[in-house]
């Protein structure tokens, strides 16, 4: 029974990934596309962490996916900050990558 | 067709394509990354060679050769770049003069 | 053989060749990096799934994550100097005879065909060295077999490896001698912010790496690994500025593993034994204090040749040399 909740969390988790990576691919600009790729990730992510942890053996490793979800969404946003922040000041300058 | 093979014709293929980059291509940065592809391709096979049917444990010597190797490619790697970025400073001077 | 994860497999080794192809062919030198970075970590990956976490986590940290570092701190150097649009062979897109290119082209293609003849011509999954490593593991102070060779049975490989890595950082120090830097680049308040929140967390890692590496995957070189992805945030937020002062110190910092290495394996030659081999019940002491000492120089030698020049080459300070 938990096995099967974990495979549905899992299951979604990997949806989610594969919609973001289509937005990654099929938005027009930039922005959009960091739009798509960090929330779909973030909680696809989240999700499957969430399915790994119900499989987990012990408190330990419940709490290392726990922590791997954390600092993943903290420097996926921070990621998708710096790229949104280097392309607006590109925009301004003129060309430059 | 069991995981070595499938990762051996990889390692064998990324180790092509690394070869062919590193003499066929004319910008620096490209054929020091074939170089490394190279050494990718060469951790495949040999860690393919270490693998050993599911309940038997893999020979851990050609790992450790492995991981020797990957950090004499970032010693190797971190001199071209310095002697890239040289070049580089140098040809961009001549341009001025 | 279960099915599922032979579809899993067929598909990362064929995602990793595509990749590796696709960056050296992009034409864009940051997608050229990032598309090396994906390629990485998905043979850390394959790593994992032939049974060798040791490896696939230098590859992730090491020959990844700070090769991708060193990547684009090279690209962005090379982008500052007034080249903007800097594009692969922009400069000189010299033609190539199709002769050439073909003679390339069936070179590389020879050499590959000789290799894969001699793969499957070699023995597959005959038993190699894992009988005796494992007959010796009692021995060798640790628990972990990947430990076990890299600091004890072959501990001359790792010693030469450190060498080579101190090596590496003389040759960065004297080739950018009285290079100018490139500009720093600034990142803004939030990368501040999480770099002030990620940086315990990374230490905490990188020790718990060194200290797991006795009986888990993990061990000196991915633990120096992680402490130098700390010296990395230390110089992109500032909170570190290298000072010439500081050179001695860090000239120690980077001999430091390599005369500990060295000079425990001199003291037990000299107790009349074989260089590296380490007296009874003292393996896991002396395997530890090496690993340690190694430790800190492999964070500070990566963290420096990220930073590349030498703090000393100040431009006035240049000028008086003769």
């Amino acid at each position: 029974m938990i096995s099967m909740v974990a495979m549905v969390l899992i299951g979604a988790g990997a949806l989610f990934f594969l919609a973001g990576t289509i937005g990654l691919l099929r938005f027009p600009d930039l922005h959009c596309q960091l739009h798509a790729l960090t929330k779909a990730d973030g909680l696809g992510l989240t999700l499957i962490g969430l399915g790994a942890a119900l499989l987990a053996g012990s408190v330990g490793d419940i709490a290392r996916i726990a922590l791997i979800c954390a600092f993943a969404a903290l420097s996926g946003a921070t990621c998708g900050h710096l790229i949104a922040r280097h392309a607006r000041r590109g925009d301004a300058e003129g060309r430059d990558v | 067709m069991t995981p070595d093979l499938i990762y051996g014709a990889a390692g064998l293929a990324v180790f092509g394509i690394g070869l062919w980059g590193a003499i066929a291509l004319q910008d620096r940065m490209r054929r020091l990354l074939g170089l490394k592809l190279c050494s990718v391709g060469a951790g495949f096979v040999l860690i393919v060679g270490a693998w050993r049917e599911p309940p038997a444990a893999p020979d851990p010597v050609p790992h450790a050769l492995v991981i020797t190797g990957i950090v004499v490619m970032l010693s190797a790697t971190a001199a071209a770049l310095a002697l890239i970025r040289r070049l580089h400073d140098l040809e961009a001077a001549d341009d001025r003069a | 053989m279960s099915e599922p994860l032979f579809l899993f497999d067929l598909l990362l080794a064929l995602a990793v060749v595509a990749i590796a192809a696709a960056a050296l062919l992009v034409r864009d030198a940051f997608a050229m990096i990032v598309l090396f970075v994906v390629f990485g970590l998905l043979s850390a990956l394959a790593w994992v799934r032939l049974a060798a976490p040791d490896v696939a986590l230098a590859e992730a940290a090491i020959g990844t994550g700070l090769t991708g570092a060193l990547l684009l701190k090279t690209l962005h150097h090379l982008r500052a100097r007034g080249m903007a649009g800097w594009e692969p062979g922009a400069a000189a897109p010299r033609p190539v005879p199709r002769a050439v290119a073909s003679l390339n082209a069936g070179l590389t293609l020879a050499v590959v065909a000789g290799l894969g003849v001699a793969i499957l011509g070699s023995p597959l999954r005959v038993t190699g060295l894992e009988i005796a490593v494992a007959e010796a593991m009692p021995l060798s102070g640790v628990d972990n077999p990947v430990t076990a060779v890299l600091l004890n049975f072959r501990a001359y490989d790792t010693l030469m490896e450190v060498v080579v890595l101190l090596a590496a950082i003389i040759v960065v120090w004297q080739v950018e001698r009285g290079a100018d830097a490139a500009p720093a680049p600034s990142l803004g308040p939030i990368w501040q912010g999480f770099a002030r929140l990620t940086l315990p967390a990374a230490a905490i890692v990188g020790v718990y790496l060194l200290w797991a590496g006795a009986e888990a995957p993990g061990g000196a070189f991915q633990g120096g690994a992680m402490l130098a992805a700390i010296g990395l945030m230390l110089l992109l937020t500032g909170l570190y500025r290298p000072h010439p002062d500081h050179r001695a110190t860090a000239r120690l910092l980077f001999v430091l593993g390599t005369v500990a290495f060295a000079a425990v394996a001199l003291l037990v030659a000299g107790a009349g034994r074989a260089s590296f081999e380490y007296p009874q019940g003292h393996a896991k002491t002396l395997i530890l204090l090496i690993e340690g000492l190694v430790t800190i120089s492999i964070a500070v030698t990566l963290t420096a040749l990220f930073h590349g020049r030498e703090p000393a080459a100040l431009k006035g300070e240049l000028r008086h040399d003769p």
